[in-house]
């Protein structure tokens, strides 16, 4: 367990160091909503009802440019050789990361959205339904960028090609993810959408790691 | 979890048996074979590509075998990877932590539980312990890197190039934790184009063929 939880702290630690932690993504958020009432229009009503879904579509974005660095700058560094020689498989050591970049960006967006839910002048009774399924729903972005970073973790300015692997990836998620605020927003039944978030989640939770490491290794060898 | 060098390294004892490597359609080294005793240090050397580092990384694990096996006995049910430390070209440190950080971190990572202060100390450390990673020179972080072998007792330790970038007192320092760690029972392989500081066999890589053991 201590290689695992080092791991999870010193990406923390660096997290804070080098990127300000939850701020950045926070701001990249914040920047992104406040563009929508300039390119849309702040009428009445028009926000409210596109209102979860650009949560939803501003939250992929700031998962997505968070996922750069994952492991590429330990590729770069050494850092990864060093992880392949712990004392613990690769794959938890894998979700060690994913779960410290969740903490700095899915987390704090889940738990801001709620502000920026009201900016965009979302019905109340659907703000917790929103904030609820970003907090769902964020790991399985994570995880899944996860894999991507991994396959090109030795690509130079490689983004653009992660993101182009992990935005289809991102498809059912953002289609149950948004779909809950959708259904309660027209006050249809959104617990299925919930629940099939959270078996996303769960399911990357298993998979994610494992390829993701399988991945690493493949690159190192 | 992890037990002192001596005894964690008892009979430790490594032999590879005609390892074949075949990296992007190249052969980088064929029908390779070497043991290398407990206590004793293997430096292995040749010219530039001709797979000394890709030797090291076969041996720590990171990278495939295309025939061969290498087999390191007197392990008991310790994982293989968590017998060897590999100190690579890049000294695996992350620039916005301090070198005390650093090797906290390291020794978390890679087992052990002795204390650092005294480990910075003789890797000539003390002022730097505080002083993220970013702001020391190339020696000072190799002398690091270094120091990771003394915070993680690990039976088998794998240097690539670890002189470089050195001063003589460094050197003396490198020259001091091999002997060291020779004498603890614990074995090594270094590649390298210098003369390293401790007496051991040597293996000579043909650049692109066979290697053989003089």
């Amino acid at each position: 367990m201590t290689p695992i939880l080092a791991l999870f702290r010193r990406d923390l630690t660096l997290a804070f160091r080098v990127g300000g932690g939850p701020w950045l993504a926070l701001a990249f958020f914040a920047g992104v909503i406040l563009l929508v009432p300039l390119g849309l229009g702040a009428a009445p009503g028009q926000l409210a009802a596109v209102g979860p879904g650009l949560l939803w579509i501003a939250a992929v974005l700031a998962v997505l440019l968070s996922l750069d660095r994952l492991f590429q700058a330990d590729y770069e560094d050494g850092s990864l050789e060093q992880l392949l020689l712990a004392d613990a498989p690769l794959s938890l050591l894998v979700l060690a990361k994913c779960a410290a970049i969740w903490v700095t960006t899915g987390l704090p967006l889940a738990a801001a959205s709620p502000f920026f839910a009201i900016q965009l002048q979302v019905d109340e009774e659907i703000i917790p339904v929103v904030a609820l399924s970003l907090l769902i729903g964020t790991p399985a972005l994570t995880l899944i960028g996860a894999v991507t970073a991994a396959l090109t973790v030795s690509v130079r300015r490689g983004g653009l090609l992660l993101s182009l692997l992990a935005l289809p990836l991102f498809v059912p998620v953002v289609i149950f993810g948004a779909g809950a605020g959708a259904a309660a927003a027209s006050g249809l039944p959104y617990g299925g959408a919930l629940m099939l978030l959270g078996g996303l989640s769960l399911f990357f939770l298993v998979i994610g790691p494992i390829a993701a490491a399988a991945a690493l290794r493949l690159h190192l060898s | 979890m992890i037990s002192s060098a001596g005894a964690a390294s008892g009979a430790v004892r490594m032999s590879a048996d005609h390892l074949v490597c075949v990296r992007g359609g190249r052969c980088v080294f064929s029908d390779l074979s070497f043991t290398v005793e407990r206590d004793s240090l293997l430096a292995v050397r040749g010219p530039n590509g001709a797979g000394k580092s890709s030797l090291l990384r076969v041996i720590a694990g990171l990278l495939d075998l295309d025939a061969g096996a290498v087999r390191i006995e007197g392990l008991g049910d310790r994982p293989q990877a968590t017998a060897i430390h590999f100190i690579a070209h890049q000294d695996g440190l992350k620039p916005q932590l301090s070198a005390g950080e650093a090797l906290a971190f390291s020794q978390r990572l890679l087992g052990g539980d002795g204390p650092l202060a005294p480990i910075l100390a003789e890797m000539g450390l003390v002022r730097q312990a505080d002083l993220p990673v970013q702001f020391l020179s190339a020696g000072q972080r190799r002398r690091l890197a270094l120091a990771r072998l003394l915070a993680s007792p690990r039976p088998i330790w794998l240097l690539d190039e670890p002189m470089s970038a050195l001063d003589a007192a460094g050197r003396d320092l490198l020259r001091q934790i091999l002997e060291r760690h020779l004498a603890g029972g614990g074995l090594a392989i270094a590649a390298t184009h210098d003369t390293l500081p401790v007496a051991g066999e040597t293996l000579v890589l043909r650049a692109a063929e066979a290697g053989a053991a003089a």
